[in-house]
């Protein structure tokens, strides 16, 4: 644990980095006022999961993507079945496309519940737990709860389950709900938007650490809608390109200190995620999220990571909007039973790129003969794990005064603010076959 | 929440090399069984508290082993429990991880990191039950929410819970879902433990065999069941690879 050895040096050395996913380590020391190591080692066991998609037919290829993260499952298996529609010249219909993006809602409403309310909030009311937090503050905890369930039924209604989706497939939907079960659904949604609006209240009243450093920041961006599936990369610097030309604007790098590979684009480093996406999008958002955002004092200027939480509210505003829309034109129209959509060719090359809860995801596939042959995926994780310590570096010297347990304190509660997801991190590694 | 603390049994969560669903599953489950929190205490539960305490009786293991260092963990966590319960198929079976079972660890790491991956450790992925004793199992990819529960009640209960002898096809038919073998869809209900109320087939994908073999699977059968549907093909090798990659390969010995 962490240790002050003399007033000037701080010597942080955490192994066991809680509520966040996966294992990290955390390791600062500084020496007369100077930093000499700052590092997030990610110390998770890798699993190679990415060699394991090559070889596979391309049908069982987002089941197997799935399973690279339990939070953030429906966005693999999104990408993935985008990265082999593209390859493979498949259009779905605009059912599907509702469909898949209600399950997305669903998706980013339960993890940013998961992270603001489980995982940021007990820092903010000084305890360690969300199971603490209940003792204290049961109705905020219940809320949470009652939101996360809403949540994780939107994804099970669509896909049997949240965790590992199981009716998104290739072409379409394996299995379609019932209008009635949508119209449940959607007075739901309905009533959730006082619990929403009860967050809103809860966040607007917390102070966020400080911290400014403006950095780069990259998201999707669609004309027509706040970007979760599909678009084009831009970035905040200027600059917009088609998905397919991705591996030409990050570029990933392996770095000694962690299984988690980093990642840069022209400035090194830069942002995605909540935050990210707010700062390219925010003109895209439902008027009701833009009014959450200016209640919250969130600005595209924002350059202060803690923020990344506040972003979050402003989506979950944003997403069960859009949700009770897609609900409300879902059951309208009557959901229609339809075949899967068959590819035109058995080989081909496709990029399928989403909005992950916590940022850009890509899944790339070669398709040979209906097998992928060769398959590469950048994960928000590991775009966000430099400009983290880059984060880190500048806090650091900042806060020192305030002794080695606040300086900790601090440091963990930034490493949550980015709400790393380091199964993926490491659990999806850049593989290629030469 | 509160009271009764003393009584309570002590409960300690531990992930190995995994996606960590399950134990968001078992998050999951305090929306809909909030009195799981009455019943036990939680002393450790890495993903959603800060306190970290050691005197716990029951461990609920995710994920499957892959390093040495792995080994001495579990081996300190199977000294303290009294009950350790493998929770999904990472752990009960090597779950996707060991999809590249039969690999070189070697190899692979090469390919992944380049030369610069040679100071990390890794290995191949085998179910906890490699190498210690388990009590329990809780399977699945991810596991199920009312399974998890039934579990910690027969704990509760000083028993330990069992699973389902029957295949997934027998859950399926009481669903009165059409069989997707007939339909011409890969399906490994026939050799595959029931008890997940056969959820995939029910939204019309073919079981994935994510909770292991059912006893007696007979492997021989259901390829030829697969022949006699034209299914014997690319699609059903790589489904019986998926999640029965390690438990097939036992079987053939």
């Amino acid at each position: 644990m962490a240790t002050v050895e003399t007033r000037q040096d701080v010597h942080i050395d955490l192994h066991y980095l809680t509520r966040i996913e996966g294992h990290g380590h955390l390791r600062i020391d500084t020496r007369r006022g100077d930093i000499e190591r700052c590092e997030l080692n990610v110390v998770e066991a890798p699993r190679f999961l990415e060699a394991m998609l090559v070889g596979r037919p391309h049908a069982q290829a987002p089941h197997l993507a799935s399973r690279i993260c339990g939070i953030c499952s429906v966005s693999h298996t999104t990408a993935s079945v985008r990265a082999v529609e593209k390859a493979l010249g498949i259009e779905v219909s605009p059912q599907t496309e509702d469909l898949r993006k209600l399950a997305f809602y669903g998706e980013i409403l339960d993890s940013h519940i998961l992270h603001a309310y489980l995982l940021v909030a007990p820092d903010f009311f000084g305890q360690p737990s969300a199971i603490a937090l209940a003792g204290e503050q049961p109705e905020v905890v219940t809320r949470a709860l009652r939101m996360k369930r809403l949540a994780g039924d939107l994804c099970a209604v669509l896909a049997g389950r949240h965790t590992h989706p199981i009716s998104i497939a290739v072409g379409g939907f394996r299995h379609l709900p019932t209008t009635a079960t949508v119209a449940g659904l959607l007075d739901r949604l309905v009533e959730a938007r006082a619990d929403v609006a009860a967050t809103l209240d809860l966040f607007r009243d917390l102070s966020f650490p400080p911290l400014n450093r403006e950095t780069e920041v990259l998201a999707l961006r669609r004309d027509d809608e706040y970007a979760f599936i599909d678009g084009d990369i831009a970035c905040s610097d200027g600059g917009r390109w088609p998905v397919d030309r991705y591996a030409g604007v990050v570029e990933e790098h392996v770095v000694s200190h962690s299984t988690a590979k980093h990642s840069r684009h022209a400035r090194n480093p830069y942002m995605v995620g909540a935050l990210a996406r707010f700062k390219i999008n925010h003109d895209r958002l439902h008027p009701k999220a833009k009014g959450a955002a200016a209640a919250l004092g969130l600005t595209p200027e924002a350059s202060n990571p803690y923020l990344i939480t506040a972003a979050q509210i402003v989506e979950l505003v944003h997403c069960l909007e859009e949700a009770i829309t897609l609900c409300q034109r879902l059951v309208d129209r009557g959901l229609r039973r339809e075949s899967l959509v068959m590819p035109s060719h058995r080989s081909g090359e496709g990029v399928g790129v989403v909005e992950a809860p916590r940022g850009m995801l890509v899944h790339h596939y070669q398709i040979e003969n209906a097998i992928v042959g060769r398959a590469n995926c950048i994960i928000p994780t590991n775009q966000n794990l430099a400009n983290l310590e880059a984060d880190m570096r500048q806090l650091v010297p900042q806060i020192l005064p305030l002794g080695t347990d606040e300086v900790t304190r601090r440091l963990e509660m930034l490493v949550r603010a980015y709400d790393p997801c380091i199964s993926c991190a490491t659990h999806v590694l850049d593989i290629d076959y030469a | 929440m509160g009271g009764h603390k003393a009584s309570r049994p002590r409960v300690a969560f531990f992930d190995f090399a995994s996606c960590e669903g399950c134990q968001l599953t078992v998050v999951d489950s305090l929306q809909r069984y909030p009195d799981l929190l009455e019943a036990v205490e939680i002393v450790q539960f890495r993903e959603a508290m800060s306190e970290r305490g050691e005197d716990y009786q029951v461990a609920f293991v995710e994920g499957s082993c892959t390093r040495p260092s792995d080994e001495a963990r579990l081996l300190a966590v199977r000294k303290q429990a009294k009950y350790v319960v493998a929770l999904g198929a990472c752990a009960h079976i090597g779950g996707v991880n060991a999809g590249c079972h039969g690999k070189d660890p070697d190899e692979l790491r090469r390919r992944v990191y380049g030369p610069a991956g040679d100071s990390i450790e890794t290995g191949e992925a085998r179910p906890i039950g490699s190498v210690i004793d388990v009590d329990a199992v809780i399977p699945g990819c991810p596991i199920d929410r009312d399974e998890f529960i039934r579990g910690v009640r027969c704990l509760l209960q000083g028993r330990l819970p069992r699973l389902p002898d029957t295949p997934v096809c027998y859950e399926c038919k009481l669903r009165e879902n059409e069989c997707l073998i007939r339909h011409g869809q890969v399906c490994l209900g026939p050799i595959t433990r029931a008890g997940c109320g056969a959820l995939c087939p029910t939204y019309g994908t073919g079981c994935e065999a994510c909770r292991g073999l059912v006893p007696d699977a007979n492997q021989a059968s259901l390829r030829t069941i697969f022949a006699e549907h034209g299914l014997a093909t690319e699609a059903s090798e790589a489904a019986l690879e998926l999640f029965l990659r390690r438990e097939l390969a036992v079987q053939e010995v």
